[in-house]
């Protein structure tokens, strides 16, 4: 048994943090670390730069562009970065798209999406959900109907995550309301200028709008943009969220918000002593820790399970639970650190008014915006379904 | 990074679960754990003979292991069996014999013919060594002891007594023969006894112990935390076995889809307490011992009682039976919480320990 990266995965690591010290843009960092929203210009810029260094599309293959890495170096790249406050990359068209062009998609498409992937002149969004199809995609209700050369698409997307940014959208569309509501659903790509596309923003929780509804009235989209068969588009969706989960169980971004909440908890100080020192809340940051410390290990043992060959099972959905669990945790305990102070209006707040450190005033705003990690992605409850099926084998 | 079990280790635990289950049912296991010798001598002799007792100290020091992952297989298959022979002590005090130089009995130890308890709880004394009352101060050639020591996990029975108590030159360790004890069984079974010590002659085997007895009591949440690994894992086994047969208003149990969420957290917090001793075994010997091990040991306190209700509470009725399994593994862990410093305890060590490299 030996817990410890090889010598070739440290010294991975160690070019990975060479690189993120070195060309990591401060300005960038600096937003990152302090929980601010990234402008579009700022996530195309770290794209591009990943993209030259030739690291932007860690899950794909070396021939179509990707950098030829193992389960275990996308962890760490993945991992590092975090620590380093480098910006999520948008995964639409790296982390989802792209792997089902790679594997479903016709040599046209491949030819023509992915070298526009990576060099950033397309922006995909994602259009699964619907107002009554959230969790249970089989229930959505989005029509393509085939009219000669061309879908006519009418319906509706929500959640669609930056969906303002994005000039195309990857949609399950119904194709079929024959057999099973699984069996009728097709992959469609859609440009987002085409007559009859609107995109109208959704403001959440913390004021903030990440995620929009996107509409569609009569919108015709060429039969050439279908992704594999028609109603294949379920076994392509569950490709889809199932083939990459190295970076589900976000052990960085765990471990960093741990690392600010300490050096918070140091500086804060409540009934005359530092919150460092108050038992409740050492206590309480103590067992997140041996929780984090725990998930660390259960996601190395799970990549190591991965890189055997054996099936990972019901693991991703175990490292979803957990690492949303300890990282709405973790925003607890850092909102109530602050108490009142963390709570003002993320949007419009001016640097210079601040008593506390930037990330410490949005911590309110933070958990808040967190409370959707345990309900993307396929919530919680329905990864505790996956898990249950595999547990009683029904 | 290689998670497999290596050779030797999967031997072992193999034979050791073999052995178990052709010959240690739960009916046998009551009746050596609640009654006084609270043990049984033929099973600590097969014990010994399967290689266990080696197990726990190196070539080195006469036995043919030593290593905590070692220690982590033997006790998993103790947790797993529920086993209410007084390993713990024996581990410990096989240790601290070892690294006091006293080979003659780690010798006896290894083969069975010796046991080994170690008496560091005082009533007012839980985890923290520097609270200890018992004091000891030296008469002629030998040394006495007096304070009073508690729920002494092993001592009936066990002809090697290790005592720390407070000497001029800090807390020391001291080996007791002959002592009067007020042994009893307790909920999970096996047998505890409490010392009173009113001059009590003693060997001294060093006057300054602590770190010593410090990195045996890491070593001893390593083995309870695995030993809660392997009852929680059986726990959970009966549990979805249960649920999965017994009906009620027509289907089975495991159509709830709130019994079956219930079930995944069980098994989900099953594999952070797998990894976290895991990670406190591999530590062990290394700078982060003391934070890794304490880790385990608030992790496990929090979950093993958790996982102990969930189990008792979908068993129904019957998970309250004394015939049935479940109750006593659910004795068991709850009752390792509070063994060598409880969640609190250590949450507190913990967040007193200076943080790790890896968060910087």
């Amino acid at each position: 048994m030996d817990l410890e990266y090889t010598a070739e995965e440290r010294a991975f690591r160690d070019e990975v943090r060479n690189f993120l010290r070195k060309e990591l843009p401060d300005d960038i960092a600096a937003k990152v670390a302090a929980g601010k929203e990234l402008a579009k210009a700022d996530m195309e810029r770290w794209h591009a730069m990943l993209n030259a260094r030739g690291w932007l599309a860690a899950t794909w293959p070396q021939e179509h562009g990707g950098p030829g890495w193992s389960a275990v170096q996308r962890h760490i790249f993945s991992e590092e970065c975090a620590l380093h406050d480098a910006p999520r990359l948008v995964p639409f068209g790296l982390t989802m798209l792209g792997p089902v062009v790679i594997r479903f998609g016709t040599q046209a498409q491949k030819q023509e999406i992915l070298p526009r992937i990576l060099d950033g002149r397309d922006w995909w969004c994602q259009g699964f959900s619907e107002p009554d199809a959230g969790s249970d995609l089989a229930s959505l209700r989005t029509r393509a109907v085939r009219d000669g050369d061309v879908y006519v698409v009418n319906g509706q997307k929500t959640w669609t995550t930056l969906g303002q940014h994005a000039n195309r959208i990857f949609c399950l569309v119904r194709t079929s309301t024959e057999g099973n509501p699984q069996a009728g659903i097709s992959f469609l790509l859609i440009d987002l200028d085409t007559p009859g596309v609107e995109v109208r923003p959704i403001r959440l929780i913390d004021g903030g709008c990440e995620v929009n509804e996107v509409f569609f009235t009569d919108v015709g989209v060429p039969a050439s943009n279908l992704v594999g068969e028609e109603n294949q588009g379920w076994t392509i969706a569950k490709y889809l969220l199932t083939h990459e989960r190295t970076n589900i169980a976000g052990i960085g971004f765990s471990t960093k918000d741990l690392a600010r909440y300490h050096a918070l908890a140091a500086t804060m100080r409540r009934d005359g002593r530092r919150l460092s020192e108050n038992p409740l809340y050492a206590a309480r940051a103590a067992e997140l820790e041996a929780d984090l410390e725990a998930l660390r290990i259960t996601n190395l043992r799970l990549l190591a399970t991965a890189r055997d060959g054996a099936a990972a099972g019901i693991g991703s959905s175990l490292l979803k639970i957990k690492g949303t669990q300890i990282r709405q945790d973790l925003q607890s305990l850092f909102r109530s650190v602050l108490g009142p102070l963390a709570a003002p209006d993320a949007n419009g707040l001016a640097d210079a008014e601040l008593a506390v450190p930037a990330d410490a005033a949005r911590a309110a705003a933070a958990y808040f915006n967190h409370r959707k990690l345990s309900i993307f992605g396929g919530s919680n409850e329905i990864q505790r379904n996956i898990v249950a099926k595999q547990l009683f084998g029904d | 990074m290689d998670f497999t079990l290596s050779e030797e280790r999967r031997l072992l635990s193999e034979s050791l679960r073999r052995y178990f289950s052709d010959n240690y049912d739960l009916a046998r296991r009551n009746a050596h754990a609640n009654g006084a010798p609270y043990h049984a001598a033929s099973v600590w002799s097969d014990l010994a003979g399967l290689g266990v007792m080696g197990g726990f100290v190196s070539e080195a020091d006469g036995g043919f292991g030593g290593g905590a992952a070692v220690v982590a297989v033997i006790f998993e298959e103790i947790g797993r069996a529920l086993c209410a022979e007084p390993l713990l002590g024996t581990l410990m005090g096989v240790r601290l014999l070892a690294g006091f130089g006293r080979h003659d009995l780690v010798e006896a130890i290894v083969s069975g013919e010796s046991r080994a308890a170690l008496a560091v709880v005082e009533p007012q004394v839980a985890c923290n060594l520097d609270a200890i009352e018992a004091q000891a101060r030296q008469a002629g050639d030998g040394w006495l002891l007096s304070g009073r020591k508690s729920a002494v996990y092993g001592a009936p029975g066990a002809d090697l007594l290790l005592v720390a108590a407070r000497s001029e030159a800090g807390i020391g360790l001291f080996l007791v023969r002959d002592a009067e004890l007020a042994a009893t069984s307790m909920i999970d079974g096996g047998g505890v006894a409490d010392i009173v010590m009113e001059g009590l002659p003693a060997e001294c085997l060093a006057a300054d112990a602590l770190p010593a007895i410090d990195d045996v009591l890491d070593l001893g949440r390593i083995a309870l935390g695995a030993e809660a690994v392997g009852a929680m894992d059986r726990l959970i086994e009966m549990t979805i076995d249960y649920v999965r047969q017994r009906r009620q208003f027509g289907r089975a149990l495991s159509s709830f889809q709130e019994l079956r969420h219930r079930v995944v957290d069980m098994v989900m917090e099953l594999e952070q307490c797998r990894s976290i001793i895991i990670r406190a075994a591999a530590s062990f010997g290394t700078p982060d011992q003391a934070r890794h091990a304490a880790m385990a040991k608030n992790l496990i306190g929090r979950m093993g009682p958790r996982i102990a209700e969930e189990a008792i509470q979908l068993h129904g009725g019957i998970g309250m039976t004394w015939e049935y399994p479940v109750s006593h593994y659910a004795k068991r862990l709850v009752m390792i919480d509070h063994q060598l410093g409880d969640r609190h305890d250590h949450a507190l060590r913990l967040a007193a320990m200076p943080r790790g490299a890896e968060a910087a």
